[in-house]
């Protein structure tokens, strides 16, 4: 074979510029148009021949003893192929994400409303819901346990899980605890040195991930015994750890494909129809496949803890900060889910970016029969920002300083320390982010003589044509962690594999990775390009063949996921690179991959990849483990906890219509900084919608909850941002490298998230002097009518 | 389920006396989310949309006699000059694709205290009437006596609502409606408000503050009482302050609201108070341009 040298094309940088597609390029979501267009394939669009439809009968009752389960009316009803219940399953009973103390169907008493209770499959939805309709269920309704005062005294109201039914640590209707106690701690002698000191509580009400695809998936029984399914998750791997247990089947007789995900933001991190799908197909042989209707979509999955915090910060004259104090109670709900995590991320991070002597935090989160909580998008930080933010403002006012130079003033750095005695050891440029945000332009105020009623609070509701109308203005800041915490390994594993098709050098990269909207499927092909000088990627499909990918939750994906690809990708370029040298007796240690072309920094271009690759295909698979890190310390919250810190700043200008207490955010800005942004258009997107998700709590996102029974199950009564809600969010991105970090990036998904809210809240008090310390707002807050 | 698909109107009044709890269906926007949350699993559906003399509207230039079924959509681009109060609800209702299938005819069928077009009929006047029609003929009946209890209308079971005849404007209509988002909302509370100066009187409408759409009877009356006395009609001139609160105070009155969770009884009071006061403002306002205009 001879050498074909290509002379003439010794800079490198121009055939890398030549590549617009490659890391730091903004090529568009292969998915992008499907999706506009209608034509995508989600979960609930799966068919199979034969298959049947699996449907829950679901609990009424927030609280109740089973005293009989009758289906033997739904085993009657044609068309039904099965009806099951716990005494159905084949292998354990229980199952959670951290802790296994959630029953796959109901065992004698049912903890929240909407608690699967049985399972029908029948061969046709209707009949499905027909048999559903036909068990007879007898219910000792129970008064259930559901305020913060019921559940820390369950002598008098009564155990959500009795006490010798605890999985874990918890007590006493209590799931999961931190404290925290930093420098002196929060003492009268620490309080002593302060000059000022102001303390409030915050109220966060139960968000919702509110994904527009709801909870689906296929599942298939094989030949050998075992399941195929496909579902729309955050994480394959972890779902089949759960599975495999309840359906007495090892793990590699439990396949899992991802199928199209509408949306996800931590609301698919449990298992939902997993299990039971898989129950219904082992059960009759034949594919089962669920979809939940919407209103079963809000009981079918956890939501955001809704919080009680109350906050104390002292502060010299000039506006040191002296101490922090806070106490953030979380109603976990029914079952665990992912409570503990979430408590360990609201105590360590709950004090906020700012640099404070002394701290002192206490976070629990309750067994309660409210519906379960879990991950959403900012985990445990979003409720925390809204207290330490809310307080920064009024320790502002308190002091008659701007509240942006406060912050600044205390703003934390690289070099500082976390209240967990973790070292920020990389940029953290708090300052700077509020020094920018506030530098922005101001939008133009409302023009009154040409007034577009769309601009104005209530739109085309046409509420007012500029009556009672007040601008505001809020600023906040809030720091979130990225990746796994505590000492957990969450890494991801990546196949690249390189070869020849068509005549052109193709990767293809296969991954586990839940594709949910982050843009990984964008960037996994982004960095393949980058690594291996090659136009044309493909993405396998991703699914349980290869190792696991970790979670798509956690701002994480692109660090962790992106990091195992960039892994593989340079063993296979290092294994190319070796072929040739074997081959051609290459001496140059200056040899890179460019353009589809072997090439020498000195001496150009040395051989076509087509060439050397030949008929071979490289195929490797590495594995990416972020740096460890350690539990926090019981007692003193002290530790290593954190990956990585990443941090937003938001100017929330917002005009209220006071008399009616009806809001239009006008503008929302932005400014993060994100280490390295791989693609700067789907930064940008997840900075908006991260803003977009933190604008529905602050104004109107809420399931609404009485006596433990949900009152607005349905996309008419939970509310969240349409584009009349949606203002300009312009954004400003930083790039300061994390030296820890796969091309110094930092995780981007959820810093807005924690701290938009707080600035809208900020400008809404500006615009009408209310002192509001619960979210969402509502108009009824405004204007006196609770 | 029985599925109906008459093909014209003759056949369905036939089917409808035939099936009495069939349930009409035509934009489909109210019925199918109601059957995919599982509230209604109606016997028979009657399926409305091979009728198409439903979607047509007339105007001999006193009333228009609107179709039970042309879509919100087209009541904004062809109607806003006729009926301007009708043309402002129908923008507030759901999202464009509810608007292209949606009409009044579903709203009255449905009568939900929460239709955005209720606040807007009664306002436009006591001569606003429902056509119903079954196979032993057609009643018109007065949008006074249509809406009688949640989600109750006075539709006898063989009868099918076939249009709404609404009065042409005479002068300025408003209307407003209060949701915590600023589109796609259901209402919290709503009010519709229109000036008669033909016949010297002034139509009111309360929406989702009631067990059903009601007027707002005494506002109505102290208006139009204060209006012939002061010969505003006439003269065109400033209301006052304290006509626009004492009016805004009697629309409240006359709410009977409850809690619920898209409000507080207290917030749709205080807000229907406002609304009143700033609807009425409006409409005053272009009254008076159009007196001093014309003279």
């Amino acid at each position: 074979m001879s050498t074909r040298t290509i002379q003439g094309q010794k800079n490198l940088q121009d055939i890398r510029t030549s590549s617009p597609d490659g890391i730091g390029g903004s090529p568009l979501r292969p998915d992008g148009n499907l999706k506009v267009k209608g034509e995508f394939a989600y979960s609930s669009d799966m068919w199979h021949e034969d298959m049947l439809w699996g449907m829950a009968l679901r609990s009424p009752h927030p609280r109740a003893n089973l005293l009989s389960v009758d289906i033997s009316e739904a085993l009657k009803v044609p068309g039904v192929y099965a009806v099951l219940t716990h005494n159905d399953i084949p292998g354990s009973k229980f199952y959670g994400l951290e802790i296994q103390d959630q029953p796959a169907l109901a065992i004698d008493k049912v903890r929240y409303h909407g608690e699967a209770i049985a399972l029908v499959a029948a061969d046709h939805p209707e009949t499905a819901r027909r048999a559903v309709k036909k068990i007879k269920v007898e219910y000792e309704v129970l008064t259930p346990i559901v305020t913060e005062e019921q559940c820390l005294d369950p002598q008098t109201h009564g155990y959500v899980h009795e006490p010798h039914e605890y999985k874990s640590h918890g007590y006493d209707n209590i799931c999961h605890e931190q404290k925290l106690v930093s420098g002196l701690g929060v003492t009268d002698e620490v309080r002593a040195l302060a000059d000022v000191v102001v303390s409030g509580h915050y109220e966060v009400g139960m968000q919702d991930q509110a994904f527009l695809g709801p909870e689906s998936g296929l599942a298939v029984p094989s030949e050998d015994g075992g399941i195929d399914l496909y579902v729309a998750t955050q994480w394959l791997h972890v779902d089949r750890q759960q599975m495999a247990p309840v359906l007495g089947l090892p793990e590699e007789k439990v396949r899992l494909t991802l199928a199209g995900v509408g949306g996800a933001f931590g609301g698919r991190e449990d298992l939902s129809m997993q299990i039971h799908a898989s129950l219904l197909a082992m059960h009759t042989g034949k594919p089962v496949k669920i979809v939940y209707a919407r209103d079963e979509s809000f009981f079918g999955h956890v939501h955001r803890h809704p919080a009680k915090m109350y906050y104390e910060h002292g502060a010299t004259r000039d506006g040191k900060l002296v101490y922090a104090d806070a106490r953030l109670v979380l109603d976990g709900g029914a079952y665990a889910s992912a409570s503990p995590a979430v408590v360990g991320n609201a105590a360590s991070l709950g004090h906020g970016p700012y640099v404070i002597p002394n701290v002192r935090m206490h976070a629990i989160a309750l067994y309660s029969n409210n519906p379960s909580c879990g991950a959403m998008r900012g985990f445990g930080a979003v409720q925390a920002a809204f207290g330490y933010e809310s307080q920064m403002d009024k320790l502002a006012a308190e002091l008659g300083m701007d509240p942006v130079e406060l912050r600044q003033l205390n703003a934390m750095s690289e070099g500082d320390h976390m209240p967990t005695g973790q070292l920020i050891d990389s940029p953290a440029p708090v300052a700077e982010l509020l020094q920018r945000v506030k530098d922005m332009p101001l939008p133009p105020p409302l023009d009154l003589d040409n007034l577009d009623i769309r601009a104005v609070p209530g739109a085309l509701s046409n509420t007012s044509h500029g009556e009672g109308i007040v601008r505001g203005i809020g600023y906040s800041v809030g720091i979130k962690n990225v990746g796994f915490s505590e000492g957990f390994d969450d890494y991801s594993t990546a196949r690249v594999r390189l070869e020849v098709i068509g005549g052109e050098p193709v990767a293809m990269v296969h991954t586990a990775m839940a594709e949910v909207g982050q843009g990984g499927v964008t960037v996994h092909a982004q960095i393949a390009r980058t690594e291996l000088g090659v136009e044309q990627v493909t993405i396998h499909p991703a699914n349980t063949e290869v190792g696991s990918a970790g979670s798509t939750s956690a701002s994480r994906q692109t660090y962790m996921t992106g990091g195992a690809v960039k892994l593989a990708a340079e063993a296979v370029k290092q294994a190319l690179i070796t072929k040739g040298r074997r081959r051609y007796g290459w001496t140059h240690n200056d040899i890179d991959l460019v353009g589809g072309k072997v090439v020498s920094e000195s001496a150009g271009a040395l051989v076509p990849m087509v060439d050397l690759l030949g008929e071979e295909a490289i195929d490797l698979t590495r594995e990416h483990h972020h740096r460890p890190t350690v539990p926090f310390d019981k007692e003193t919250g002290q530790g290593f906890g954190h990956v990585q810190y990443t941090f937003c700043a938001n100017r929330a200008v917002v005009d209220v219509d006071v008399e009616l207490g009806l809001i239009k955010v006008v503008e929302l800005t932005a400014v993060q900084d994100v280490g390295k942004a791989l693609n700067p258009l789907s930064v940008v997107g997840q900075i908006q919608g991260g803003c977009t998700q933190a604008l529905g709590l602050a104004v109107m996102e809420e399931i609404i909850v009485k006596d433990g029974k949900v009152r607005n199950a349905s996309f008419t009564d939970y509310l969240i941002p349409t584009i009349l809600d949606t203002p300009p969010i312009p954004v400003e991105i930083l790039e300061l490298p994390d030296p820890n970090a796969p091309y110094g990036l930092r995780g981007v998904g959820e810093a807005p998230t924690v701290s938009a809210t707080p600035s809208i809240v900020a400008a809404i008090r500006a615009a009408t002097g209310i002192a509001l310390n619960r979210i969402p707002v509502r108009p009824e807050h405004l204007t006196g009518t609770l | 389920m029985e599925f109906l698909r008459p093909g014209t109107w003759d056949e369905a009044l036939a089917a409808k006396a035939e099936y009495p709890t069939a349930l009409p269906i035509s934009g489909g926007t109210d019925v199918m989310v109601e059957m995919n949350f599982d509230v209604h699993r109606p016997s028979a559906i009657l399926d409305l949309n091979r009728i198409t003399e439903l979607t047509e509207w007339s105007n001999d230039g006193d009333v228009v006699r609107l179709g039970a079924s042309v879509p919100y959509t087209r009541i904004i681009d062809e109607l806003s000059g006729p009926l301007p109060g009708l043309a402002l609800a129908s923008h507030t209702v759901g999202s464009p694709q509810i608007r292209n299938r949606g009409g009044v005819g579903g709203n009255l069928g449905g009568a939900s205290p929460a239709g955005d077009a209720h606040p807007a009929l009664l306002a436009a006047g006591r001569d606003v009437f429902v056509e119903a029609t079954s196979v032993r003929g057609t009643r018109m009946i007065p949008i006074d006596e249509f809406y009688v209890g949640v989600k109750r209308n006075s539709l006898e079971q063989d009868e099918l609502i076939r249009a709404v005849h609404i009065p042409v404007a005479d002068g300025p209509q408003q209307f407003s409606k209060i949701g915590t988002r600023n589109a796609m909302v259901i209402a919290v509370c709503a009010f519709g408000f229109a000036l008669h100066p033909k016949n010297g009187t002034v139509g009111t409408g309360i929406g989702s503050a009631a067990p059903t759409p009601r007027r707002a009877v005494e506002a109505e009356e102290y208006l139009q009482g204060v209006l012939a006395e002061r010969g505003l009609w006439e003269s065109g001139d400033l209301l006052g302050a304290e006509v626009i609160q004492q009016f805004g105070e009697l629309v409240k009155a006359a709410a009977s609201p409850i809690d619920d969770v898209r409000g507080t009884a207290d917030y749709r009071r205080h807000s229907l108070a406002v609304m009143a006061r700033r609807t009425l403002t409006w409409t005053w306002n272009d009254y008076s341009k159009q007196i001093r205009s014309a003279a």
